[in-house]
């Protein structure tokens, strides 16, 4: 058994004639920063709709924590701790900022028909600490003050921070960003940056990270997979894929 | 304005196409055969009224839509109280509403107060329907079908084993909620469409099964001389079943057949009290949340971990459940029940009250449940048009209005900052 | 042949004659799906106004004097396809269009209102009694054994089988051959792209009620003059049924639609055949729960990808 954390193999996507994937490989150590880069258009985000339970894969095998999970629907992965956010940012836009996290801690809290009509005192106590967990991250991605403000109003950057921010209330194993710094100035990138790398520091847990911004990917990843058109292309720390002449060609170069 | 002109006149000729020979011409049976009549002149005036109109409204549009923009809108949210003050003074309101609700019947005739109890089955109806629909967003055409299975599990329950009906209430709910999960399981996977028509589907099904099962259900005949609700088992009729004593005997007063009509209004009122109780309750809970959120975005739902099948599927049980309430007591209160209370024109009823009040907004649900059960009761020809309006009201609520008359939102956690 | 294989062959063309009026409704079903991806809950009852303007045509020109059956029925499919379409067209216009590209709870109730108000416009404007006519096209062919079992085919199911053949072809011809069948085409495909290449999508939406509303029309024409009796009520079930054809075919498929409605047809037949007529309803629909549990997708339909 090998001591990854997810572990990817032989990943093949089709949509009717289209090869979206072929044969991807990826394998992801316990706090690691692992990014996938490609062109537009290389099957990232399709690599991660697989992982996620959103597609169920063609072909290949994904298993995380050695369990394999390529067949089981996406509310389940998420439940083993893989969790995800998206290319465009999905929160529950007339929720309040609160709320959306404690949405995403539905499992943690009790959920019982009758405690609920009742207020147990078990209930309240899980209720108030979801409250507690949510000011926690609320405080950790600087959002704080807008705990009670509808989620559809924050600025763009702010509401990246509160996608990251839901995943992390989850308590996840393995945090993945579908190009999270999409849209951000560069002092918001930074910050992003810094808070990715928190993350891996401070809370035990593996990023997988899709991103366009060569600078945050270069700058915080301790391993890169690349893909061209659904195939891989190479796989290595940041210094052997900045030097791999391959990539330069298909990827860096155009840039 | 001239390059309107076609549009308009093209909308007019669509109006006449439409009206003229549906409505100008009337289809008679004479015997075997039939014979076309032309309409008289006054609905061949409507005909043109119509036609003009649509294209004046058509030619029009754009000044029109000017002017309506310079009108000032009403702002009704600068009438109401202020928040602080609302939220201090909401016990003593609800507290003021409830006695009002408990001290009324004594005081009206006895017609009002059937009329009333017949209109708080339908506030249940809507407030329970609009779990479904206003909450977890799910269409269900075949609300009605639930509230047969509350009616007739009392009723068969009464007939062939004389269960009570505080001991068939509970039953009936629970029978009317495994039916709901039996059919939104397979269903609730796939998408809100399909889960519309084939509730559409399951409410005839019903229907058609309890007008030909007549074995069990007296087929179109129905059941009759149901048991009415007692009170701790004393029981609202002239004279005592055996082993039992009557209300009027155990307070040793005259025997008056208001009673019963005032005993079932309180009743429902319970019942309508608690349903409006748990509802709020769950709106607050994380079920409430999950609907709302599942609502706005399903896909993030699924990637917290959210089981959207499961969330969905306890809405739409739930919502079962309170009209199979609703029906045990439907069925105590008529005494006589038939399939013919359980067509889809009812289950139409209750969307309409849903549509109108405004999904999701109990409060409009429950005003909305009220106008449309009185108005046909004050105005005998309206019944005549009441379909044909109820359908009307769901196309120009949905184009005007999407949110209903008394619109509301969900309460919404607040953190509070020490 | 025995009593029951000649009973069974009776039942097969009567629901064969059935199956193709569901058929041509679905087609209206599927069309409207695979452009917009919504249901046209109000498709039954411009089946039901069809059929209600045939009638007004056929006794309106024989008081007029025309007396040459063929003409009047011509005269009569041609009237209700102008004024069915119609109806579909405004049923575009009002319900659909103005709500597009919102929440898709909202279009599926407008159109539920749609139909309530349409059937209630016809019961008042015209009764809600049953109107019966009697048979313009009688007799048929005769065969099987007297003495055990007569099977009959009428030319009046010939002339359903027959019309709604051609129906199909015109169809599948205009789909595969005309600009506007490309159109629809394209739109079916991606509508947002077919939108961008210059495609007016507004007209093609409009379009595929406009032809679905025809389709049912001349369904509601057919099957008028075969039953004899018409009432406001029957475009609720004939839609429920042809929904479930659409969905049995593979909703967005025609060829599906086509292929749905002669089972579903078929199959309805034979359950009236040996059981109480009243569960040929309950079949049928619990044969839509079926396929929507063990094949969504259909026979003929495809899976959807979903956009994350």
């Amino acid at each position: 058994m090998s001591d990854n954390l997810l572990d990817v193999s032989n990943l093949v996507m089709r949509f009717g004639g289209l090869l979206a994937v072929d044969g991807v490989n990826l394998q992801v150590k316990p706090r690691q920063i692992h990014s996938v880069i490609g062109p537009n258009g290389a099957g990232k985000t399709t690599v991660f709709n697989c992982i996620s339970g959103f597609y169920t894969p063609t072909d290949g095998t994904i298993r995380y924590r050695g369990k394999a999970i390529h067949r089981m629907s996406g509310h389940r992965i998420s439940l083993l701790g893989l969790v995800r956010t998206f290319q465009h940012v999905r929160l529950f836009a007339s929720m309040t900022v609160i709320e959306n996290l404690l949405v995403a801690q539905h499992r943690h809290l009790n959920t019982n028909y009758f405690a609920g009509l009742l207020k147990t005192p078990s209930y309240r106590r899980r209720q108030r600490e979801a409250m507690d967990r949510a000011a926690h991250w609320l405080q950790q991605v600087d959002l704080l003050d807008f705990a009670n403000r509808e989620a559809g109003n924050l600025s763009y950057g702010q509401q990246r921070r509160l996608e990251i921010a839901r995943c992390m209330v989850t308590e996840p194993g393995l945090l993945m960003l579908d190009e999270p710094a999409a849209g951000l100035n560069p002092r918001e990138t930074a910050e992003l940056d810094q808070l990715i790398m928190r993350l891996r520091d401070e809370q035990d847990i593996a990023v997988l990270l899709i991103e366009h911004d060569m600078g945050l990917v270069m700058g915080i990843s301790d391993h890169i997979t690349v893909i061209n058109q659904g195939a891989p292309l190479a796989d290595g720390p940041p210094d052997q894929i900045r030097a791999n002449p391959a990539v330069i060609k298909a990827y860096l170069g155009e840039s | 304005m001239h390059r309107a002109i076609f549009p308009a006149l093209f909308a007019a000729g669509v109006t006449f196409l439409l009206t003229c020979l549906v409505v100008g011409i009337r289809l008679e049976q004479e015997g075997a055969s039939l014979t076309v009549v032309g309409a008289d002149a006054e609905t061949w005036g409507w005909i043109a009224f119509a036609v003009i109109g649509v294209f004046l409204v058509q030619l029009l549009q754009q000044p029109l839509q000017r002017l309506r923009q310079r009108l000032p809108t009403a702002d009704i949210t600068g009438l109401l109280p202020n928040e602080m003050l609302l939220h201090r003074l909401k016990p003593w309101l609800i507290a003021l509403v409830v006695s009002g609700l408990l001290v009324w019947p004594f005081m009206v005739s006895r017609g009002a107060v059937d009329l009333a109890t017949l209109t708080l089955i339908y506030v249940m109806l809507g407030l329970g329907l609009n779990i479904v629909v206003g909450f977890a967003g799910l269409l269900d055409l075949g609300y009605v079908a639930f509230y047969a299975v509350g009616a007739y599990t009392y009723a068969l329950l009464s007939e062939y084993y004389g269960l009570s009906f505080w001991m068939s209430l509970p039953l009936a709910g629970l029978l009317a909620a495994v039916f709901g999960c039996l059919l939104g399981f397979p269903v609730l996977r796939l998408r809100g469409d399909y889960l519309a028509i084939v509730t559409l589907g399951f409410g005839e099904i019903i229907r058609i099964l309890l007008n030909n099962w007549t074995s069990l259900t007296g087929g179109p005949n129905g059941i009759g001389g149901i048991d009415k609700p007692s009170l701790f088992g004393l029981e609202f009729s002239r004279r005592a079943s055996e082993g039992s004593q009557t209300f009027h005997e155990f307070f040793d007063i005259d025997y008056s057949s208001g009673h019963k009509v005032i005993f079932l209004y309180l009743v429902a009122v319970l019942l309508v009290l608690l349903t409006i109780y748990i509802i709020n309750r769950i709106q607050r809970m994380p079920l409430g949340r999950a609907w709302e959120a599942l609502r706005e975005d399903e896909i993030a739902c699924r990637s917290l971990g959210l089981n959207p099948t499961v969330i969905k599927l306890s809405a739409f049980t739930l919502g079962a459940s309170f009209a199979g309430f609703a029906g045990c007591f439907f069925a105590a209160r008529q005494g006589f029940i038939s399939p013919e209370s359980f067509t889809f024109i009812e289950s139409a009823i209750i969307l309409a009250i849903v549509v109108l009040g405004g999904m999701g907004s109990q409060m409009g649900v429950i005003c909305a449940a009220i106008a449309m059960t009185i108005l046909p009761e004050l105005a005998r020809e309206f019944q005549e048009y009441r379909m044909l309006m109820f359908g009307g009201v769901m196309v120009l609520m949905m184009l005007w209005r999407p949110q209903g008359l008394l619109p509301m939102k969900r309460p919404h956690l607040e953190l509070k900052t020490s | 042949m025995t009593e029951t294989s000649l009973y069974v062959l009776q039942q097969l063309i009567n629901g064969l004659t059935i199956g193709s009026t569901y058929a041509l409704i679905a087609i209206g079903y599927t069309m409207v799906y695979g452009i917009i991806g919504m249901i046209n809950f109000a498709h039954g009852e411009v089946y039901m106004i069809g059929t209600y303007t045939a009638f007004i045509t056929i006794i309106g020109l024989f008081t007029m004097g025309v007396s040459s059956l063929p003409v009047v029925l011509l005269l009569a499919l041609m009237t209700a396809i102008i004024i069915s379409s119609t109806y579909g067209y405004a049923i575009e216009r009002v319900a659909y269009r103005p709500l597009r590209g919102g929440p898709r709870l909202i279009p599926l109730i407008t159109a539920i209102g749609m139909s309530i108000f349409l059937q209630n416009y016809i019961r008042l404007a015209q009764g809600s009694r049953d109107l019966a006519m009697p048979a313009l096209i009688s007799g048929g062919i005769e065969f099987g054994d007297p003495d055990v079992f007569e099977v009959s085919l009428s030319w009046m199911q010939l002339i359903i089988w027959g019309v709604t053949l051609a129906s199909m072809t015109a169809l599948a011809l205009f789909i595969s051959r005309s600009r506007l069948g490309r159109a629809c085409r394209a739109c079916a495909q991606d509508l947002k792209m077919a939108n961008l290449l210059g495609i007016d999508t507004n007209r093609i939406i409009a379009l595929t009620f406009v032809i679905g509303a025809a389709l049912a029309a001349i369904a509601g024409v057919m099957l008028g003059l075969y039953y004899g009796t018409i009432n406001p009520y029957i475009g609720f079930m004939a839609g429920l049924k042809a929904f479930t054809a659409a969905v049995l075919g593979g909703i967005g498929s025609i060829p599906g639609a086509m292929l749905g409605g002669l089972i579903l047809g078929i199959t309805e037949a034979m359950t009236a055949a040996f059981f109480p007529s009243e569960y040929k309803d309950v079949v049928a629909f619990s044969l839509l729960v079926l396929i929507l549990l063990f094949r969504p997708t259909g026979l003929l339909g495809k899976p959807e990808v979903e956009k994350v």
